[in-house]
């Protein structure tokens, strides 16, 4: 059987050079909304816009990083960072934004619906 | 999901929704306000806004599961059916029940009563505001420590003040007769009139407003408005009503589990009496709550000794008693330090063979409080008259590892100690979160830190993770090595790719040293905080401010209208800020280039309002116009704020201009302030507003203009160079060694040699300069980023949503007051 997650539907966000690398964009996906992000080593990552914290959609707008060996967006409203691959914020695992899946083809980037 | 009601939304109401997790929760308050700080309730009306004191985290009635309903009191509990009823006619189920009620200020019943006010909640503040436009004198009934904090609200709103005390001292709950008399010392210092051991006998109105207070055996006190403060009731009619068990003092009465006999019935905070007691403190209601919150989690937790200790500051006078502070225990000792010159006045309570520390009061001064309530059962560490001399108690005495240091949780020194050396912590927000220390009243926090340096752990310089190196460190690599990308930078002197904290850093140094690139130039836009990605101020809403340059405050009434016409257009919310401009809010990215179109083609630049930058020069209106002013202040403030627009610093610079010593621009509160003299300019440096105000200090008098452009340029190009991340030239001022002659050796006798270097540096900087925006509206690759959805560039953020107030735009939020619009029924 297939199930939705297996097959996501994939949504067109940009093409891959629009993206600036270390810094992110706001997407439309289905109704929700996404920050899609192109890190250093070229790779995509995908989370909610939604800042839990501040309760604004903002997550596109924060700067990129690293802790550690981890990929960070650190939120712009009250500075609350988050891992990038897991979208879980780093002071308090329990808090999470939801991640999407993410990939490049034929030069463009998609986003997969939840 | 089962259905928990909490009944109040006062501190302890909200501290446990916070607390609470799996649960649907509904929160009904009966004050139209959410949850507040009412400790600090006399901050209200020194100009703290109920927004600055409100306690609800942005986000936390979000979601389906939370519910705030205000200004719906809850009339009955129906403890059959297990449902609330609400004034309004509300009927709402619960599975649990939990009465977060608060208490009442108590009025004596005294005849005239009714023409006094109360103090207890925002509505009552307003009233008393109301009541005392125009008034000169007020009167509070009782001088405990409610009553000394709305004496403070008084003196806040202008007004002599009397205080009137049934007991023979204030507050004399906390303080023996020796502390109430430093206390009475310091506080008739203040000019507060002080009526100890007085009955109020009756009030009468005087019939022009006023009112009379009479005295049993003293004269009467004359007045325009009266305040009762003397002590505090629990509201416990609900659980009366519901046939609940109530403390033979009042409140409800609870077990140590914080349980009524009805199991799905608690109460917590000051409402609740626990096993009989009631306690008028913030604290022991946190602890209530947590219980609360345990035992709806399925624990069983029970409410600890009750830590009644307190470190307080009323009007002005720092207060603290802990332990036994009154040695009621049997044989107690006290040891007494008295300073009746100096009206500081502390006493340590012992056990009988003065071993061992009880108690203690402290007055005037509260500097070894922390240690020595930690010390409380312990054996002393030391004689307790060395404890409690001036000093004493701060840094010299040793906590045993058995003192407890967080008295809301219940931890020890030697726990936190532990905890450090297992886990490694470095910082205090890592010992909070694995200790819980600190997390509770966050009195004890000073102490933690004290306790990462006695453990070893290095208070570092480093910058963050990734720089071992200060801000001026990296100032001086990228200056000397001509490094000009953060990659380069981060590859060569530091490790990963950066954070929220070296990212911006490293882009005001950019700026500082490259002066002629844009700030969104290539890799540099990926460093910049969101202010300056957009270069505007992002508000708590994701919408952004807009704030056009007007140079010195000063603006032609053609500039003026298109300003208008622009807020009018795009629907913002103005308000003209305190650095003589216009901010205008509620600007969706997508709209700020077409904001700046208009702006920019009117001849508007840039205000940096977003930028770790120079903001504004202020000026009075000199001597231009003004009969007082002896120098042109327009003229200088313009051309000041010309000359160093757009300069990049540590953090934000602000200057003021005034055209005499009247110093209308308030120059000396300014990083840079000018003020006219007959003969020229006294510059004035290290002046802050802010979190920690302070005045600005008189660096040169008399100079001509060119001297003192001359040394504003330089002063402002050493700060930008040497000072730490985010430090405001005041600390900055305070942190050089030497102070203010140092300064003054290095930047006008040149004892460095560096002058020319900083003149050099700052020419660069008036020579590159151009306007951010206009550079931005040129260049289609910049303009592209500003958008909210990249896959669908014409479509505004539909989350941004606005209501209308006072005929202007405010963001809409999520929290419903009761109203009558408002659907009634269960939510």
């Amino acid at each position: 059987m297939t199930t939705l997650i297996d097959c996501p539907l994939w949504t067109d966000i940009c093409g891959y050079a629009e993206l600036i690398p270390e810094r992110g964009a706001g997407a439309l996906v289905g109704g929700d909304q996404v920050a899609v992000f192109r890190l250093w080593d070229g790779s995509l990552r995908a989370v909610g816009n939604y800042d839990p914290y501040g309760a604004a959609f903002v997550i596109s707008r924060g700067i990129v990083g690293s802790r550690g060996e981890r990929p960070i967006v650190v939120s712009p409203l009250l500075k609350h960072a988050f891992d990038l691959d897991t979208g879980a914020a780093l002071e308090d695992p329990d808090v999470r934004l939801p991640t999407y899946p993410v990939r490049l083809r034929d030069g463009r980037v998609e986003v997969g619906g939840r | 999901m089962r259905h928990l009601v909490i009944v109040g939304n006062g501190m302890v109401g909200q501290r446990l929704a916070e607390l609470v997790h799996g649960w649907r929760v509904t929160v009904i308050g009966a004050e139209v306000h959410a949850a507040y700080d009412r400790v600090h309730l006399s901050d209200y009306l020194a100009g703290r806004s109920a927004a600055d004191l409100s306690l609800v985290p942005a986000g936390c009635y979000d979601g389906p599961h939370r519910t705030l309903l205000l200004g719906d009191p809850v009339s009955t509990v129906d403890r059959t059916h297990r449902t609330v009823h609400t004034a309004s006619g509300r009927r709402i189920p619960y599975d649990a029940l939990v009465l977060a009620t608060g208490s009442r200020p108590f009025v004596p019943a005294v005849p005239g009563a009714e023409h006094g006010y109360v103090y207890r909640t925002l509505a009552d503040l307003d009233a008393i505001a109301a009541a005392a436009a125009g008034a000169r004198t007020g009167i509070v009934v009782g001088g405990g420590l409610l009553g000394l904090e709305a004496a403070t609200a008084l003196r806040n709103l202008g007004l002599a003040a009397h205080v009137v005390e049934l007991a023979p001292r204030l507050m004399p709950t906390q303080v023996d007769e020796g502390g109430g008399e430093a206390l009475r010392q310091r506080i008739a210092a203040l000019g507060v009139h002080l009526h100890l051991a007085a009955r109020t006998e009756r009030i009468e109105p005087t019939g022009t407003g006023g009112l009379t207070l009479h005295l049993a055996g003293a004269d009467p006190i004359a007045a325009d408005l009266l305040v009762f403060s003397a002590g505090i009731r629990p509201c416990d009619e609900l659980a009366r009503g519901a046939g609940l068990a109530t403390g033979e003092r009042g409140g409800v009465l609870v077990d140590r589990g914080c349980r009524t006999e009805d199991g799905n019935v608690y109460a917590i905070g000051e409402c609740a009496a626990v096993e009989g007691q009631t306690y008028g403190l913030v604290a022991p209601g946190y602890a209530m709550a947590e219980v609360v919150a345990d035992r709806l989690a399925g624990g069983a937790a029970t409410l600890s000794t009750v830590d009644t200790s307190t470190e307080l500051k009323v009007l002005g006078v720092d207060v603290a008693s802990f332990g036994d502070a009154h040695g009621r225990g049997e044989g107690a000792l006290q040891v007494v330090y008295a300073d009746p010159v100096g009206a500081v006045y502390k006493k340590l309570v012992v056990s009988d063979d003065a071993r061992t520390l009880l108690g203690g009061m402290l007055i005037g001064d509260t500097t070894a409080y922390l240690t020595l309530r930690a010390l409380v059962g312990t054996t002393l560490p030391a004689p307790p008259e060395d404890l409690l001399f001036p000093g004493g108690g701060q840094v010299q005495i040793a906590l045993p590892d058995s003192a407890q240091v967080c008295t809301c949780h219940a931890v020890t020194k030697g726990a936190i100690l532990g905890a450090i050396g297992e886990h490694g912590l470095a910082d205090v927000p890592a010992v909070k979160a694995c200790t819980r220390a600190g997390t509770g009243c966050g009195s004890c926090v000073p102490m933690l830190k004290s306790l990462l340096t006695e453990a070893g752990v290095a208070v570092s310089s480093a910058l963050c993770e990734h720089f071992a190196q200060t801000r001026s460190e990296l100032f001086d690599i990228v200056r000397v090595t001509g490094i000009g990308t953060f990659s380069e930078l981060v590859a060569r002197h530091g490790t990963g790719r950066g954070c929220d904290i070296c990212k911006p850093v490293v882009a005001s140094i950019l700026a500082s040293l490259h002066t002629g690139d844009h700030v969104l130039e290539g890799e540099r836009a990926t460093l910049q905080d969101t202010n300056d990605h957009f270069l505007a101020n992002l508000q708590k809403d994701g919408s952004y401010s807009v704030v056009p340059r007007v140079p010195g405050g000063e603006i032609t009434p053609d500039k003026l209208i298109v300003i208008g016409e622009v807020a009018r257009d795009f629907d913002l919310y103005t308000k003209i800020t305190g650095g003589q401009r216009i901010d205008l809010f509620g600007a969706r990215v997508e709209q700020l280039p077409l904001i700046w179109r208009r702006l920019v083609e009117a001849g508007f630049e840039s205000g940096h309002a977003y930028g770790k930058a120079v903001r504004t020069v202020k000026s009075c209106v000199g001597s231009t116009w003004c009969r007082y002013g002896v120098q042109d202040s327009v003229g200088l403030a313009i051309q000041l704020e010309l000359r160093y627009r757009g300069l990049r610093a540590p953090h934000k610079i602000k200057l003021g201009v005034s055209g005499c010593a009247r110093e209308c621009a308030e120059a000396q509160a300014k990083d840079v302030g000018v003020i006219a003299t007959e003969t020229g300019w006294a510059l004035y440096v290290g002046g802050n507003g802010g979190f920690r105000p302070r005045h600005a200090v008189l660096f040169l008098s008399d100079v001509d203009t060119p001297t003192l452009v001359r040394t504003v340029d330089r002063f402002l190009m050493f700060y930008v160079r040497t000072a730490d991340r985010l430090q405001r030239t005041a600390p900055w001022l305070e942190s050089l060694e030497g102070g203010l002659d140092y300064l003054r050796r290095v930047i006008v006798e040149d004892e460095l040699g560096i002058c020319a270097d900083l003149d050099a540096a700052m020419a660069r900087h008036v020579a590159t300069y151009a306007d951010e925006w206009q550079a931005t509206l040129a260049d289609p690759d910049k303009l592209r980023r500003f958008v909210s959805f990249v896959n669908a560039p014409d479509q505004p953020d539909p989350a941004i949503a606005f209501v209308r107030e006072r005929d202007q735009i405010h963001p809409a939020r999520g929290v419903l007051v009761a109203g009558p619009n408002l659907p009634v029924g269960a939510p």
